[in-house]
């Protein structure tokens, strides 16, 4: 008999499975360090350190997670309507030009406060935008959204290449990159919230847009749970068949959820360009897009579990940065591996302990 | 006879540039027709590549280089298929982890034995695919047009460049002229027939992928140790996403796949030639359109406005025997 139909408790199901995913892509990580000839016990505690241990490392870890709460909020959307936004990365690109075109208008002239709103709108409708065609295409001509995301993905690159190099660069300057933004377009630290938990930021730049994410996160629970477009959503996720019969419109759901989608990603551009560099820069998003993936499955596409894993991808990101400093053995890229075996267990073997666990739960139930 | 020279050179470099597409969409036409979606082209080729630059560098045998970049790409492919078969997860996700771990691993085990910041040692030409001179060229070098052509884009490539060429005919024959590609193409739009006829659809699945990873292993050989003499960090650096885009411009057949593969190179080799160079009217034209090139024209034929790219109808979806 097939064990998939049978009902396990949440906490199994939200508790224990993806727990011992995790840990077994965690225990496998340890034995790529270990092969290297490292002890992982001691490469964790390295990282840990550099992550958690001061104020600075704090603040790096909080300014990652700002970036891959966005980008996780931008593909859970996607998720929860059946979508597999992997277009993230190219959004985000193109959201940073949203962002920047605004900060360089407006930075002369006004504050600041006055500033972001202005940025968050520009950031977010050039994300959406760079997702309406792909989702068009899904919608009406049904091509397979995974391919032509991927497309645009690699269309933004040359795209944005070409802008920054021709167009947007300082003339003058051998470097493919914006004019620094003044005081106007930068978005300021938090160095007060910090200083609440008696931490100093340093040169950490985390920063105001991990307000704004925590406000989307919010946003996106009321959205999904809360709200008829939500519940529209969750039923075309769950079964399209179910939705076409009780008139829920394909195409427009589609092309909506998208376009919210792709404003999340692009926000996620405000966090770098705004708040960090105060400038766009060549391949500023740096891969958060795809490591919005791995923080979504991570975080069963709910916006609590997305903070936590993009608080964690945070302390892997800083922690790894410090890590490879301490031990050279250990490149940054170790990040990768880890990143691509939680997404690995935690994605596509979600159920591989499932049988076993259903038969354990099954013994000791009846028992 | 300028105009002749630079003709040549560009079909040259065209060629060198399409081989490593023409494996790997062959690679994704197996999976995909099978009705494994596999977006891991890419990282299987980049574990090929360093895994045949690392063996042909201890070895000194570009031969036992092919074979172990076979064999880590084909167990690449057997976790893909344990992942996306048996235990019936995300095919897309499978293949999007199967990249990172691949472009963090060859990084990180690049930097820990060799400690070149991700690079493999450079190999000596006898480590090496070399450049074949076919037989005639010198007789033929001083006909105009035809030897120089012959010189330099039919002979002077190695060995894996002729397969490359062999792979198509021989993909075509074993999907549409042998048993197992029949049911292989049936498994791809209806398991649910094959297995009443009492044929494993796991089986089939798993050799389909295993016939993609031998031949990402082809491709990510040719990139680190025929066209490279070097496993380069990121070397593959998106070509995998490129053959996926050629396979569906090809809509999911292996002669048409080598036609667009070819369409592909030669965008990347006139990129390359048009580097700074300027056009009359028009001024210097931006690279950058050349590298977006195939991806749009991928999206344009998605969108209907060339032909209907059709994919094959079980993909993606796991096949669930029992009811």
């Amino acid at each position: 008999m097939s064990t998939a139909s049978v009902p396990l408790p949440n906490w199994i199901n939200y508790g224990l499975i993806p727990l011992l995913n995790l840990t077994l892509a965690f225990l496998i990580s340890g034995l790529v360090v270990w092969f290297i000839g490292e002890n992982p016990l001691d490469a964790l505690w390295l990282m840990l350190d550099g992550a958690l241990g001061r104020g600075e490392g704090v603040g790096f870890t909080l300014y990652y997670a700002t970036n891959f709460i966005f980008t996780g909020l931008s593909v859970a959307v996607a998720i929860h309507a059946g979508l597999f936004n992997i277009g993230s990365e190219g959004q985000a690109y193109l959201g940073g030009l949203g962002a920047a075109l605004v900060a360089l208008a407006l930075d002369h002239y006004v504050p600041w406060y006055v500033t972001m709103p202005f940025a968050v709108l520009g950031a977010a409708a050039f994300g959406a935008a760079w997702a309406l065609l792909p989702a068009w295409l899904q919608a009406k001509r049904g091509s397979h959204i995974v391919i032509t995301t991927i497309m645009f993905n690699y269309i933004a690159a040359a795209f944005m290449v070409y802008l920054l190099v021709n167009v947007l660069i300082v003339p003058g300057k051998m470097a493919p990159e914006t004019r620094t933004f003044l005081e106007g377009g930068q978005l300021p630290k938090l160095d007060w919230l910090m200083a609440m938990f008696g931490m100093k930021l340093g040169p950490a730049p985390f920063n105001v847009s991990f307000l704004i994410a925590l406000l989307m996160c919010f946003l996106v629970w009321v959205l999904i749970w809360r709200t008829k477009l939500g519940y529209e959503m969750r039923t075309l996720g769950i079964s399209p068949s179910a939705a076409a019969y009780a008139g829920i419109p394909y195409a427009r759901i589609v092309i909506i959820t998208m376009l919210i989608s792709g404003g999340l990603a692009g926000m996620m551009a405000l966090n770098p360009v705004l708040g960090a560099s105060a400038r766009l820069q060549v391949e500023f998003v740096g891969g958060a897009g795809f490591v919005g993936i791995a923080v979504s499955l991570m975080g069963r596409n709910h916006p609590v579990g997305i903070i936590l894993a993009a608080i964690l991808f945070g302390i892997l990101y800083q922690g790894g940065a410090d890590l490879s400093f301490e031990m050279p053995t250990i490149t940054r890229e170790m990040i990768l591996v880890i990143q691509g075996l939680v997404i690995l267990f935690a994605g596509a073997l979600e159920y591989m302990f499932r049988p076993a666990i259903v038969v354990a739960y099954q013994k000791f139930a009846s028992a | 006879m300028e105009f002749v020279d630079i003709f040549i050179s560009i079909l040259g470099s065209t060629i060198r540039l399409s081989i490593p597409l023409i494996f790997t969409a062959l690679a994704g036409l197996f999976s995909e027709r099978a009705g494994v979606f596999d977006i891991g082209l890419e990282g299987k080729m980049l574990a090929a590549a360093f895994a045949s630059a690392c063996a042909a560098y201890i070895t000194g045998s570009a031969w036992l280089g092919l074979l172990s970049g076979i064999g880590v790409s084909v167990a690449f492919a057997l976790v893909h298929g344990f992942a996306s078969i048996t235990n019936r997860g995300n095919q897309i996700i499978s293949g999007v982890a199967i990249n990172f771990i691949v472009a963090g691993l060859t990084i990180v085990l690049g930097q820990a034995w060799f400690g070149q910041g991700g690079r493999t040692p450079q190999l000596p030409n006898t480590a090496r695919f070399s450049p074949i001179t076919l037989p005639g060229v010198d007789a033929l070098r001083d006909v105009p047009v035809l030897g120089p052509l012959y010189a330099n884009v039919i002979s002077g490539n190695n060995i894996l460049t002729y397969f490359a060429f062999a792979a198509v005919p021989i993909s075509w024959w074993i999907l549409y002229r042998t048993r197992f590609g029949l049911r292989m193409r049936a498994v791809g739009e209806n398991p649910g027939a094959v297995d009443t006829a009492g044929i494993s659809v796991t089986w089939l699945r798993y050799r389909a992928v295993i016939c993609a990873g031998i031949l990402c292993g082809l491709s990510g050989t040719y990139l680190a140790i025929a066209q490279s003499a070097a496993f380069i960090k990121d070397m593959s650096a998106g070509k995998g996403y490129i053959a996926l885009a050629a396979l569906i411009f090809a809509k999911w057949k292996p002669v048409p796949v080598m036609f667009a593969c070819l369409l592909f190179g030669f965008l990347d080799a006139f990129a390359n030639f048009m580097q700074g160079k300027s056009v009359p009217l028009i001024g210097e034209v931006p690279v950058q359109i050349f590298q977006a090139l195939p991806y749009i024209l991928t999206c344009v034929l998605l969108a209907g406005f060339i032909g209907v790219a059709r994919p094959p109808k079980a993909g993606g979806v796991p096949y669930v025997k029992e009811r």
